[in-house]
């Protein structure tokens, strides 16, 4: 959509005046400065997304839609997360379990290790659950970033 | 040369070709006003109110098929527009709504009369601006007209802050505006059309069921060959009045809650329904489970979201409705395929017998005025042929089923919004557009005191409207529910403290007339009509207790229709 102000509000408006549900949303510049590219999660009945679709192509501001679930796509979210890591074990194990996870610890002090994350969603909810919420202190998640597989692209000619 | 930003705004709108603003001023906008006030070729109309402001206008875009233009001051000028830009967002009313702002530096200060009218408008408006920069003010006031104009209409709302309209650009009013993310469909694709033209033709009880699309997409003509040579019934929605004759046999009249009984039956029972430039509204619709049950559905519509919104189509067809309605003729031109014309008699005989019933007749002997009967009588004093505008309420449902409107842009009322107070400041903007023509506002006494205000203004521009105040001293269609679904328990739908509408007209520079007697309605209607050169506040004092039938009760479905 056109990164202009108000781009961002009038989509978030339409969801709220019209009852949809936002999941996830994530939203900023792209290749070419005049555009935003926004990924939003929602859920719906296929007549309620044909809806949403419609409505959305409706805002002016909006430059092309897809709904990327019609076709194969990747899908991926980045989540920070900041732990309690006390001790050799605990912190021997929150290692070993980042280690299968595929994450990054990005930051270290003695009490506390924070960790970078990139997936899909439910490997993301996976990890936390292994870790065990009793010792998350904080999580950050961007929300779904997707994109097409193959050769198609959401590209304006 | 270099010009301000206000005198930008007043040329752009003469290079637009805006013959009235209808507006108010305050602080934020005094730099345009004066800018007004030193040209001479658009003329600023000043309301009592930015409410009637957005409601003139949009009944000059209503009455014309033309943009309405309105301007109002920041904070309360735009807060008090809200409600007229909602009504015109709702029918799809053409409008550009330039709002004043607080000057860019204290946007976000909590400034005096300061709003975020962007974000308060958002949600009614098919597109809103905020210009920042001056040197853009003419491309966004091009833009904003094109929007408004062009697809799906709607209002469009320009909001300009003070130090824009101070600072200086070059002036050049683009003659197009490209907008890459806005490219509206004119075409139907012509695949569909033949689909739905073959489904059309095999149809054995059809329906053509047709709204508010057909006048603002300026389909009437083509409409009317199409169902001339289909021979089918047509119905029309509150907001489709005047698409297609209303006089003539093959028009089924309104449908929908107070639609009558033979359309309704005819919606009901048809086996393929040609639904155009309409949105199936639930008004319309009744009961969405029961809603035709037996019909294949063709829908042609400008917006792609009204298709399939509220009902599951089988043809559909985006498009602008007359081009759309062309394609089908030249289709039908050149298929040898015809309608039925051994199910069409059938069809029309089971029509005949619904119609039969007459479920628009009253009580004529009554000694009280019957409101149909002034409508009634209306019709007749003006052969037909007035501009209409009507509040919200029962006076609304009278006026749309016992006037018949043979001609589009004259039926002019707030169909999707309803908003009480919209008929006399819509009854302005029809006059301003129409000087020679007669413009009657058929109005309550709950109704009209919502904007009675402009009666000044109608005496500052001699604005010459008949008011037809349908007088029963209740919120009548509140009442009837009442009536209907509470028992009787009239909780705050009594109309107390009236005015004596005849010195408050008196009292505005009007004529007043008040009108007791069934007697005299048609001789006090004639008379008022020949006061061309004056308002006419007729206040007809009627039945109390009247109510709106035929009558669909929530649930149902188009067949189970309360008559009387």
């Amino acid at each position: 959509m056109e990164n202009e102000s108000g781009a961002l509000s009038r989509v978030a408006g339409l969801f709220s005046a019209r009852g949809y549900n936002i999941e996830s949303l994530t939203v900023a510049p792209t290749e070419d400065p005049s555009l935003s590219r926004l990924t939003l999660v929602t859920r719906g009945s296929d007549e309620i997304i044909e809806q949403i679709t419609k409505q959305l192509n409706k805002l002016i501001e909006v430059v092309k839609l897809i709904d990327l679930t019609e076709g194969p796509h990747i899908e991926r979210e980045l989540m920070l997360v900041k732990v309690k890591a006390i001790g050799h074990d605990e912190r021997a194990e929150i290692d070993r379990l980042n280690g299968i996870f595929r994450g990054n610890i990005i930051d270290v002090t003695a009490r506390t290790y924070t960790i970078e994350l990139t997936g899909t969603s439910d490997k993301l909810e996976a990890f936390i659950v292994a870790i065990g919420a009793e010792k998350i202190l904080e999580t950050v998640r961007s929300g779904v970033s997707g994109i097409a597989r193959g050769e198609k692209s959401l590209a304006v000619k | 040369m270099e010009l301000t930003g206000a005198d930008i705004f007043a040329r752009c709108l003469v290079d637009e070709g805006v013959e009235y603003v209808f507006g108010y001023p305050g602080g934020a906008v005094l730099h345009i006003y004066d800018a007004l006030y030193r040209q001479d070729k658009v003329e600023h109309v000043l309301v009592r109110h930015e409410q009637a402001a957005t409601h003139a206008a949009d009944g000059y875009a209503r009455s014309t098929g033309r943009p309405g233009v309105v301007l109002v001051t920041s904070g309360p000028g735009a807060t008090n527009a809200v409600t007229g830009i909602a009504t015109a967002y709702m029918d799809s009313i053409p409008m550009v709504v330039f709002t004043g702002q607080v000057p860019t530096s204290l946007i976000g200060n909590d400034a005096f009369q300061e709003v975020d009218s962007v974000g308060i408008t958002r949600p009614c408006v098919k597109h809103n601006f905020l210009v920042k920069d001056v040197t853009k003010l003419a491309e966004t006031i091009k833009k904003a007209f094109y929007i408004a104009t062009t697809g799906r209409p709607g209002p469009v709302v320009v909001d300009i802050p003070k130090d824009i309209t101070a600072e200086k650009a070059e002036y050049a009013y683009p003659e197009t505006v490209e907008i890459r993310s806005y490219n509206p469909v004119t075409k139907g694709n012509l695949r569909q059309v033949r689909k739905a033209v073959d489904l059309m033709l095999s149809a054995q009880r059809p329906m053509i069921y047709t709204g508010g699309g057909v006048i603002l997409g300026r389909g009437a003509d083509s409409l009317n060959k199409l169902v001339k040579q289909l021979g089918y019934p047509i119905t029309n929605t509150l907001m489709g009045l005047g698409g297609y004759p209303a006089t003539d046999r093959q028009n089924l009249g309104m449908l929908g809650m107070h639609g009558t009984y033979e359309a309704n039956m005819a919606m009901h029972h048809c086996d393929v329904l040609i639904a155009i430039g309409a949105r199936f509204d639930d008004r319309v619709t009744g009961n969405i489970e029961k809603f035709c049950p037996t019909a294949k559905i063709v829908h042609v519509d400008i917006d792609p979201a009204s298709i399939a919104k509220n009902v599951k189509v089988d043809v559909p067809i985006v498009g602008n409705v007359d081009n759309v309605l062309k394609d089908m003729l030249r289709v039908m031109a050149e298929t040898d395929k015809k309608p039925d014309a051994k199910a069409a008699k059938e069809w029309w005989a089971q029509i005949e017998e619904w119609r039969g019933i007459d479920c628009l007749k009253f009580d004529r002997d009554s000694g009280t005025i019957k409101p149909q009967y002034v409508v009634e009588q209306l019709y007749k004093v003006t052969k037909g042929d007035a501009f209409v505008t009507s509040d919200v309420g029962q006076h609304q449902m009278f006026a749309a089923q016992y006037y018949k409107f043979d001609k589009p842009y004259r039926w002019i009322n707030s169909g999707g919004l309803g908003t009480m107070g919209f008929g006399l400041p819509a009854a302005m903007g029809a006059q301003f557009a129409h000087p020679d023509e007669l413009v009657c506002c058929i109005t309550g006494e709950g109704s009209i005191q919502m904007n009675i205000q402009e009666l000044a203004t109608c005496l500052q521009y001699g604005l010459p409207i008949k008011v037809i105040n349908l007088n029963n001293r209740f919120l009548g269609m509140v009442r009837q529910w009442q009536e209907f679904f509470y028992q009787g328990r009239y909780s705050m739908s009594y109309m107390e403290s009236l005015p004596d509408f005849v010195k408050l007209a008196e009292s505005y520079g009007h004529v007043g007339m008040k009108i007791e007697d069934p007697a005299d309605v048609e001789g006090a209607l004639q008379e008022a009509m020949k006061l061309e050169d004056r308002l006419v506040f007729m206040d007809f004092i009627t039945d109390r207790q009247e109510n709106v039938y035929p009558m669909i009760p929530a649930g149902a479905g188009l067949n189970e229709m309360i008559l009387v």
